[in-house]
């Protein structure tokens, strides 16, 4: 890791002041910033400590909606009975992230910034060429082994894929992020990897997330957020999906549903032609499944992860159906 | 611009001072600068759990954590667990009544979450044990063995 300068932020106008430096990271929980310093994708001239700030890190729950400080911990958050009321999606989507330790010391707005787990992307000692951390030499991932990459929301240029699971659950639900200046919905805070991969996020110089805002839906009271992967725990989604669902009056007619999926998409994805091929719809396993497919409408694979065309699907199938009391 | 700075760390219940460079980590400063060793370096990388110390009570990664970052906080270590008379911590007596270890490289790391997970109250069936102790990997495969030691060590707490 190459060394750098550390500075702790006194106020929050001196760290945004500071991101306007070339070469100046800001520091939270460390477990983003510092994994990628070590494996040299990243090289910091100036690390600006935020992590000490007070007051971004309260967890609010109320009438309206939900307000998380960008430097609550994951962990704060996934133990907070009133976010578990209001949207289990997200309480689920972080207990089901990273590991208890990691829980501990990574922040929301960090969470949030996390990077892709592409491993040509995490290697650049062995692989120079990658579009995303240096544009036009290439992308050493495709032609490669491509069982963790994305299947939508690619292009020529870069196929991977974003890592998070709470981003999943915050897109189905609508959230907004605080910047401060101007608030985000989060859909539109997350570029995918297509166009100009290393462009991840609308992010500015100068601006850093305060906050995430959600507001209180009958879909998010009943909502899950399934995750399937390659070993039971510590693991990055092979497949997930956050799912919301309301029903009309009669308890059987779908009156608003929410789907979004992880792991496979170069960005947080939202199932739109899922959501309004069943709005309307009797709840039932084989309406469900024939919409669910629909979430792969554009999909394309690099041989490795056709699986993902499959088993995300399923993956919806089965989180529609938990949530609407059929699974 | 000095690269070098002078830090007070509060490491089990004794201060320490020391010169690191900015991007030492707590990991490298316990094990390098204040020969504090029984923290250990698996993976460096966030992904083993090898290095897992408590700051201000909280289970986390020494290798992902700068040492200039918990300066202020409280630290404690393995070295920091026991009684002042030298007796075991019950939660490493466990682990040796239950042979939870075979190479013992992890074992500080397990023992460290260990103690966090029992006192978060994640210790309340094996399939929450192993859950909530999943960021520890144990290339021995002990895994059977600590999850009696740390079931035993949490019915006693309780």
């Amino acid at each position: 890791m190459r060394d750098f300068s550390y500075s702790r932020a006194g106020s929050l106008d001196e760290a945004r002041q500071a991101t306007l430096a070339p070469g100046a990271l800001l520091l939270a929980g460390g477990t983003t910033l510092l994994d990628l310093a070590k494996c040299g994708v990243t090289e910091p001239e100036t690390v600006i400590d935020i992590s000490h700030l007070p007051g971004l890190d309260a967890i609010t729950v109320d009438e309206e909606g939900i307000t998380i400080g960008a430097l609550a911990r994951m962990s704060a958050v996934a133990d907070h009975p009133g976010v578990k009321a209001a949207l289990p999606a997200v309480t689920e989507s972080l207990s089901l992230a990273a590991s208890a330790q990691l829980r501990n010391m990574a922040t929301i707005g960090g969470n949030l910034l996390q990077r892709t787990r592409c491993t040509y992307f995490r290697d650049p000692a062995t692989f120079p060429a990658c579009n995303k951390r240096n544009p036009g030499s290439g992308c050493s991932a495709i032609g490669g082994v491509t069982r963790n990459h994305a299947v939508l929301g690619t292009s020529e240029q870069c196929i991977a894929s974003y890592p998070g699971d709470m981003a999943i659950a915050l897109v189905a639900f609508d959230a907004v992020l605080d910047l401060g200046t101007r608030q985000v919905p989060v859909e539109d805070f997350f570029l995918s990897y297509a166009d100009a991969p290393e462009k991840e996020t609308v992010l500015q110089p100068g601006e850093m997330i305060l906050g995430v805002k959600l507001r209180n839906t009958a879909a998010g009271m009943r909502s899950t957020y399934l995750k399937v992967r390659d070993r039971q725990s510590y693991e990055f989604a092979a497949a997930s999906a956050a799912v919301g669902l309301e029903f009309d009056e009669d308890g059987k007619t779908i009156k608003d549903i929410r789907v979004a999926l992880g792991g496979v998409a170069s960005k947080p994805w939202r199932a739109r032609a899922v959501e309004h091929a069943l709005v309307g719809k009797v709840l039932e396993a084989e309406t469900v499944a024939y919409a669910a497919r629909l979430a792969m409408d554009g999909a394309v694979s690099y041989s490795d992860n056709l699986y993902k065309i499959e088993l995300a699907p399923r993956v919806v199938t089965r989180a529609i159906l938990t949530v609407g009391g059929l699974a | 611009m000095t690269r070098t700075l002078h830090l007070s760390l509060d490491i089990n219940g004794r201060r320490h001072e020391l010169d690191v460079e900015p991007r030492v980590t707590l990991l490298d400063a316990l094990r390098e600068h204040l020969a504090l060793t029984g923290t250990k370096k698996g993976c460096d990388q966030g992904q083993c759990g090898a290095c897992t110390c408590h700051v201000d009570g909280q289970r986390v990664l020494s290798c992902l954590t700068l040492a200039a970052q918990v300066e202020g906080r409280q630290i404690t270590t393995i070295e920091g667990i026991a009684a002042e008379t030298g007796e075991l911590h019950p939660v490493q007596a466990a682990f040796l009544e239950h042979d939870a270890f075979q190479c013992g490289y992890c074992t500080s790391g397990q023992i460290m979450s260990a103690v966090a997970c029992i006192k978060e109250g994640h210790a309340g069936s094996d399939d929450e044990i192993r859950e909530y102790m999943s960021g520890n990997l144990c290339r021995c495969g002990a895994y059977n063995s600590i999850v009696s030691a740390v079931r035993e060590a949490a019915e006693a707490a309780r």
